[in-house]
C-alpha cells in the first residue's frame, strides 16, 4: 500500500492506565494527513495523557498505536528516533529551556538532528521565529517575554525540523483572547501551507469550532470516546448528553 | 511538513536553483526536493555563477513548475532571495512561486522585526564599568544589611508576640539539623579529632613530650575545630538547601503570593529557619567537640603508652568551661551566618532554572567565607580579652 494512503496515526483497543487505574478503555481511531484533529474532554478526562501515548511518552497498557503504519513503541532504537524526529510537540507550558535564548532554544533540534552548518541553521531559526511573529526577539530568554510569546516561540521549537505530524498540548491555555485568535490562525495557517498533520487537545470551545476538522471526545464518566467527527456537526446532532453539553457550554442535558 | 513524504522515499534527487538572463529579468528555475536534511543551494553562490555574463537587473522571477517537495530549506533561500531583492532595489516577483510557498513568505513578514538597536548599549570606558561595579557591590551591601535588619526586627518582635512565625517550619528545620545532620558531623568531627591527634602525637613525641597531644585535641576540639568544622558542613547543607528551597519558591511565584497576601516573607519563611539553625547549630557544636574528643582520644591511647583516663584527666587539666563557651557561642555565630546566607541568596534568585543553582553555589560560598571571618574576628577578640 502506498504509504501516503495510510492515516498518520492509528489507534487500535488502546487502553491507557496509571498503575491500576484504567483512565480510558477501548480507544479506537485514526489521524488522516493534513488535518487538524482535536482531543477534546473535561479536566482530567485523559486528554494530554492520551497525547503522552500518541508521542510515546507512555507505553499503552493495551492496543496499538501506529505511525504511519507501523508500532514504534516496539520499533527498535534507530527506528523511533526516527519516528520522533517527524513530529513535533508543543507542550501546555511552553516547556521552553529557560537558561537557552529562543535562538538556541529552537536550534538545538537543528543542530542534533540535521547535518546543516551553522549560517544555515541560524537562517532556520530566524524563519521560523519569524513564521511565529517572533522576529527580533531571537537573543531574549524566555523568562523576558509574555506568555503569549512563549507559547509562540516554544511552537518556532516544536515545527523547527518540519515535522510531518505536530501535537499541540492545549495550545490556548493561560493565553488572552487576542494571542489565542492569533495562534489559531497559526495553526490553520502551518497546516494550509505546509500540508502538516496537526493534534490538538484543548477544551477551548472558540479554538475547537474555528481549527478542528475533526474531533474527538472523551467522556470521563464513561471512561471511553463517545464522539468522533466535525465538531459542528456534533454540536447539531450529539451523540450523547454529555458531547452536548460540553460542546454548548450548558450545565443543563438535552431538553 | 514535507509535501509528500511518499514521494521523499522513493525518488530524492537533491534541490536545485539555475538562473537565466534574460534582458533585465533574472529567471530562477527551482527543481528538485528541497529538504533541509540535505544541502541545498545558497542564493548567494548561484548569484555568482556566471555573474559577469549578465546586464542590469530590473527584476526577479521563479519557474517552479520542475519543483519537487520542499520544506523550510526552500523557504530560507527564498529569504535570502528577498534579501538580495530588497538590498539591490530588485522588484521580486513571486506569482509563479506555489501558493503555500507565497503565503509562509507573508506570514513570515508579517510582523515587523522588532527594534533591537535599543537592547544594544554601547560599551562603558573603564572608569565607568568600574564605578558601575562598584555601585552594585554596595547596593548587594546595603540590601544585605537591610535583610539582617529586617530579620533582627522580626525576631525582636517575637516575643511580644507581634510577629507571627511558623512553628512548623521552625521545627522541621530543627529536625532537618538535627537527626538529619547527625551521621554527617559525626563522621566529620570524629576524623577531626583523629588528624588532630595525629598531628598532636608526630610532633609533640618529637620533643618527648606526647602526653600533651591530649592538650591539642582539647583546645583544638573546643575552641576550633569543633564550631568551624560544623558550621562548614551546615554551610554545605543546610545554607545550600535554604537557598534552592527558597530559590524554587521565588522562580514559581509563591514569595509573591506571601507579599501580596500582606504576608512577610521574612517573618513567615526565613526566620523559622534562621531560628532552627541558630538553635542547633549549638548543640550540633557540642556534640561535635565530644565525638571529635573521643576520636583523639582512640588515636593517642592507641599510639602512645596512654589509658584512657590519663589522656582526659591531661585534657581537663588544661581546658576550661571557657574554651567549651567559646565554641558554643562560635556554633550561635555561625547558625546565625549560615541562616542568614542561606535565605538572602535564596530570596535574590533570578527566574531561570539556572538560578536556583546559582543561589545555592553562592548562598555555600557566602556562608563559609563569613564563617571564617567570624572565626578569625572571635579567636582575635578572645585573644584581646585574654579568654
Amino acid at each position: 500500500m502506498n504509504a501516503a494512503e495510510l492515516p498518520a496515526i492509528e489507534v487500535r483497543n488502546l487502553t491507557m492506565q496509571y498503575g491500576d487505574l484504567v483512565i480510558m478503555n477501548d480507544l479506537n481511531f485514526s489521524i488522516e494527513r493534513g488535518e487538524v484533529f482535536v482531543i477534546m474532554g473535561g479536566s482530567g478526562s485523559g486528554k494530554s495523557t492520551l497525547l503522552k501515548h500518541l508521542i510515546g511518552l507512555k507505553p499503552p497498557a493495551q492496543g496499538t498505536i501506529l505511525f504511519d503504519g507501523e508500532d514504534f513503541t516496539t520499533a527498535d532504537e534507530t527506528h523511533r528516533k526516527d519516528v520522533l524526529r517527524r513530529m513535533g510537540v508543543l507542550y501546555q507550558n511552553g516547556a521552553l529551556w529557560s537558561g537557552l535564548t529562543l535562538t538556541e532554544n529552537v536550534s538545538l533540534p537543528l543542530e542534533e538532528f540535521t547535518t546543516l552548518d551553522a549560517r544555515s541553521i541560524a537562517e532556520v531559526v530566524s524563519l521560523k521565529l519569524a513564521l511565529v511573529g517572533l522576529r527580533g526577539f531571537e537573543e531574549f530568554y524566555p523568562a523576558a517575554i509574555s506568555g503569549g510569546m512563549r507559547k509562540r516561540a516554544a511552537l518556532a521549537r516544536a515545527i523547527a525540523l518540519d515535522p510531518e505530524v505536530l501535537f499541540l498540548d492545549e495550545p490556548s491555555s493561560g493565553l488572552d483572547p487576542i494571542s489565542a485568535s492569533r495562534l489559531d490562525d497559526l495553526i490553520v495557517e502551518i497546516k494550509a501551507s505546509f500540508g502538516t498533520t496537526i493534534v490538538v487537545v484543548t477544551h477551548d470551545l472558540e479554538s475547537i469550532f474555528r481549527i478542528a476538522d475533526r474531533a474527538l471526545f472523551l467522556d470521563i464518566t464513561e471512561k471511553t470516546m463517545t464522539a468522533l467527527g466535525n465538531p459542528a456537526e456534533l454540536r447539531d446532532n450529539p451523540p450523547s448528553e454529555e458531547v452536548h453539553r460540553f460542546l454548548t457550554r450548558s450545565s443543563e442535558g438535552l431538553s | 511538513m514535507r509535501t509528500a513524504p511518499a514521494e521523499r522515499i522513493a525518488t530524492v534527487t537533491a534541490g536545485v536553483a539555475e538562473l537565466r538572463y534574460q534582458e533585465g529579468v533574472l529567471l530562477a528555475a527551482l527543481s528538485g526536493d528541497w529538504s533541509i536534511e540535505q544541502p541545498t543551494p545558497r542564493f548567494e553562490s548561484v548569484l555568482a555563477q556566471d555573474a559577469n555574463s549578465r546586464g542590469t537587473v530590473r527584476a526577479l522571477t521563479f519557474d517552479a513548475t520542475r519543483l519537487g517537495s520542499w520544506d523550510s530549506s526552500l523557504l530560507v533561500f527564498l529569504e535570502q532571495a528577498q534579501a538580495y531583492c530588497e538590498a539591490q532595489r530588485i522588484e521580486m516577483d513571486r506569482s509563479a512561486l506555489p501558493e503555500q510557498v507565497t503565503r509562509l513568505l507573508t506570514l513570515s513578514r508579517a510582523v515587523p522585526e522588532r527594534d533591537a538597536s535599543e537592547d544594544q548599549q554601547a560599551k562603558a570606558p573603564a572608569i565607568a564599568r568600574l564605578g558601575g561595579a562598584a555601585l552594585s557591590t554596595w547596593s548587594n551591601v546595603k540590601s544585605s544589611i537591610t535583610f539582617a535588619g529586617e530579620i533582627t526586627l522580626a525576631v525582636a518582635q517575637l516575643p511580644r508576640r507581634k510577629v507571627r512565625m511558623r512553628w512548623r517550619e521552625f521545627w522541621v528545620v530543627v529536625q532537618s539539623n538535627s537527626s538529619g545532620a547527625i551521621p554527617i558531623v559525626t563522621l566529620i568531627a570524629l576524623l577531626v579529632g583523629v588528624i588532630i591527634a595525629f598531628l598532636g602525637v608526630v610532633v609533640l613525641e618529637r620533643f618527648g613530650a606526647g602526653y600533651y597531644a591530649s592538650y591539642l585535641v582539647g583546645f583544638g576540639m573546643l575552641r576550633e575545630m569543633g564550631a568551624l568544622m560544623t558550621g562548614i558542613i551546615m554551610a554545605g547543607r543546610t545554607g545550600a538547601g535554604f537557598a534552592a528551597e527558597l530559590g524554587s519558591m521565588k522562580i514559581t511565584e509563591e514569595i509573591d503570593a506571601f507579599v501580596t497576601l500582606g504576608i512577610s516573607p521574612v517573618e513567615h519563611l526565613v526566620v523559622p529557619r534562621i531560628l532552627g539553625i541558630f538553635f542547633m547549630m549549638p548543640l550540633l557544636t557540642l556534640y561535635a567537640d565530644f565525638v571529635g574528643v573521643l576520636g583523639g582520644m582512640a588515636v593517642a591511647v592507641s599510639l602512645l603508652d596512654l589509658s584512657a583516663k590519663q589522656f582526659l584527666g591531661g585534657m581537663l587539666s588544661a581546658v576550661t568551661l571557657i574554651d567549651a563557651l567559646l565554641g558554643v557561642f562560635k556554633g550561635l555565630v555561625f547558625g546565625a551566618v549560615i541562616g542568614f546566607s542561606g535565605c538572602l541568596k535564596g530570596l535574590q534568585t533570578g527566574s531561570d532554572a539556572g538560578a536556583v543553582g546559582r543561589a545555592a553555589t553562592s548562598a555555600v560560598v557566602l556562608g563559609i567565607t563569613l564563617i571564617i571571618l567570624a572565626n578569625a574576628v572571635i579567636d582575635w577578640l578572645a585573644a584581646l580579652l585574654k579568654i
